[in-house]
């Protein structure tokens, strides 16, 4: 199972507290995978990371795995196996900003 | 008993103001959606207990949010009570529908007939429409369950479903003069949504900086009704389109009557905006966002002159509403309650309401986060709570 952390705003939405445990089946372990398996398991998020018509990647949303930045990586890229296999937290994280 | 609830959108989330129909004590609840961009909430005049909020979020886009019991709680239409979650692992099942509440979508279907892709960009080049947010909701005067959206970049969705899928009416964006609308500085919004109680095909709308538009078959088509208009900032003052409308109100008994806010001027209708006509008269600055009329009194409208598009406060630092009890032309400065000096902050254009009651209750909301209350048409004025974010709409509803 693989293990995602919400910032607090959708953890809000999704009604949820701490990580979201989710699995992907038989799919491979990519961002594009965690993505559809939350919106799947929590539709309120649909729109909130990826954009409804584009599907892209919010432009202040970044994703982060195994103390990297993966924001830029395909999102069709294989994760590290530490994510795939639940030892590392798959981090949704909005970008800072400040002021 | 008559009691009154003010739903109150701010930079920082919802507030629900709640009174008797004395108007003289409140209780604050809120906030709801704490730290979210709350554009606007307005209820059900079909059901008052039916609120829809847009909820908004430069990092996470567009929410849209449903109370069915007055603001108490919410939900995310057909988000969390039509179907179960998912199980964790989609092999154990079928995942649940995608939640399609927040999904604004531009119409590009071949039925439309029309090339809906672009717009004036500031540069002057054209520009691909990209939905930002929804600015203004306006709900059916006789369904809950349907809800127009007004959204940036401008166009017009509806609901017919309580809120869980939203579809473009393509035939405003369609119109000859789309690729020609530009945005205002605040973005090219479509704001204004006003439905003719005595005609349910009729429905005014106003977007920034585009103007007014009118349709006459439920929103099929529609045309410009910006005749009379005057705008100094665009090459043709009197142009068809272009005009920055910040706000345009009407009284439901004369629905053929219209008072616009102008980025400048303050214009007035009575054929449905076929043509307008200035009754800025001796107001001290004819520049603001709000307009409103009085419940009770179809010729007494109020709004807050703002010292100039450059400088969006107050003139002198004084917070004066001004009030025309005669249709416009003759304005009279309301005062009373209000801070007379050093008073800097704005009232933006979905800021201002009246109540139903007798005498009518007027309110709006500031950027500086002050909401106020005068329960006598005007004549005095108090703060029902002072130190909220800066509040982007205020909606009024008179229930019983």
């Amino acid at each position: 199972m693989i293990r995602v952390v919400l910032p607090f705003h959708l953890r809000t939405l999704a009604r949820v507290d701490g990580e979201v445990v989710l699995g992907v089946g038989d799919a491979r372990v990519t961002q594009t995978a965690i993505l559809d398996a939350l919106e799947a398991r929590y539709p309120m998020l649909c729109g909130t990371i990826r954009d409804h018509a584009t599907r892209r990647r919010r432009p202040l949303v970044r994703f982060y795995a195994c103390s990297k930045d993966v924001t830029h990586d395909d999102p069709d890229a294989l994760l590290p196996e530490a994510v795939a296999d639940g030892q590392s937290p798959f981090l949704i994280v909005g970008a800072i900003a400040g002021g | 008993m008559t009691a009154i609830r003010v739903l109150v959108g701010t930079r920082k989330g919802a507030f629900i103001l709640s009174s008797d129909g004395k108007r003289n004590k409140w209780s604050v609840a809120g906030p709801h959606f704490a730290g979210w961009e709350l554009y606007h909430l307005k209820g059900s005049p079909a059901n008052p207990d039916c609120i829809y909020a847009s909820q908004t979020s430069g990092w996470f886009g567009q929410i849209i949010q449903r109370s069915n019991d007055g603001g108490e709680t919410w939900e995310q239409p057909g988000s969390m009570d039509d179907a179960p979650a998912a199980p964790a692992d989609p092999a154990d099942g079928p995942p649940m529908p995608q939640g399609e509440s927040n999904r604004f979508v531009y119409d590009t279907s071949p039925e439309t007939g029309k090339p809906l892709t672009t717009h004036q960009w500031y540069d002057g080049t054209q520009h691909p429409w990209e939905f930002a947010r929804v600015w203004h909701l306006e709900p059916s005067l006789t369904d809950p369950d349907t809800v127009y959206a007004g959204v940036e970049d401008a166009a017009l969705f509806r609901t017919t479903d309580g809120g869980k899928t939203w579809h473009e009416l393509p035939g405003l964006r369609g119109h000859e003069s789309g690729p020609a609308w530009m945005p205002g500085a605040g973005g090219m919004c479509l704001h204004t949504i006003l439905l003719d109680p005595k005609d349910p095909d009729r429905i005014f709308i106003a977007i920034s900086a585009a103007g007014s538009f009118r349709t006459d078959d439920g929103g099929r088509t529609w045309k410009p009704i910006n005749q009379g208009l005057h705008s100094m900032y665009v090459p043709d003052p009197t142009a068809e389109v272009g005009h920055c409308v910040h706000r345009i109100a009407m009284h439901p008994s004369k629905p053929d009557t219209l008072f616009m806010q102008k980025h400048w001027d303050v214009m007035r209708s009575d054929d449905a905006g076929a043509s307008w006509h200035e009754i800025s008269g001796d107001l001290p600055t004819d520049f603001g966002f709000p307009i409103d009329v009085n419940a009770n009194e179809p010729e007494t409208i109020y709004v807050v002159p703002i010292k100039s598009d450059s400088e969006h406060y107050p003139p002198e630092g004084k917070l004066r509403v001004y009030r025309s009890r005669t249709g416009g032309n003759e304005w009279e400065p309301l005062t009373n309650g209000l801070p007379q000096k050093d008073c800097y902050v704005n009232v933006l254009r979905d800021a201002m309401a009246v109540d139903a009651l007798d005498p009518c209750g007027v309110y709006f909301g500031t950027t500086g986060g002050q909401v106020y209350v005068s329960p006598d048409g005007g004549d005095r004025w108090s703060a029902i709570v002072r130190d909220l974010p800066s509040v982007l709409s205020v909606e009024v509803q008179t229930l019983s």
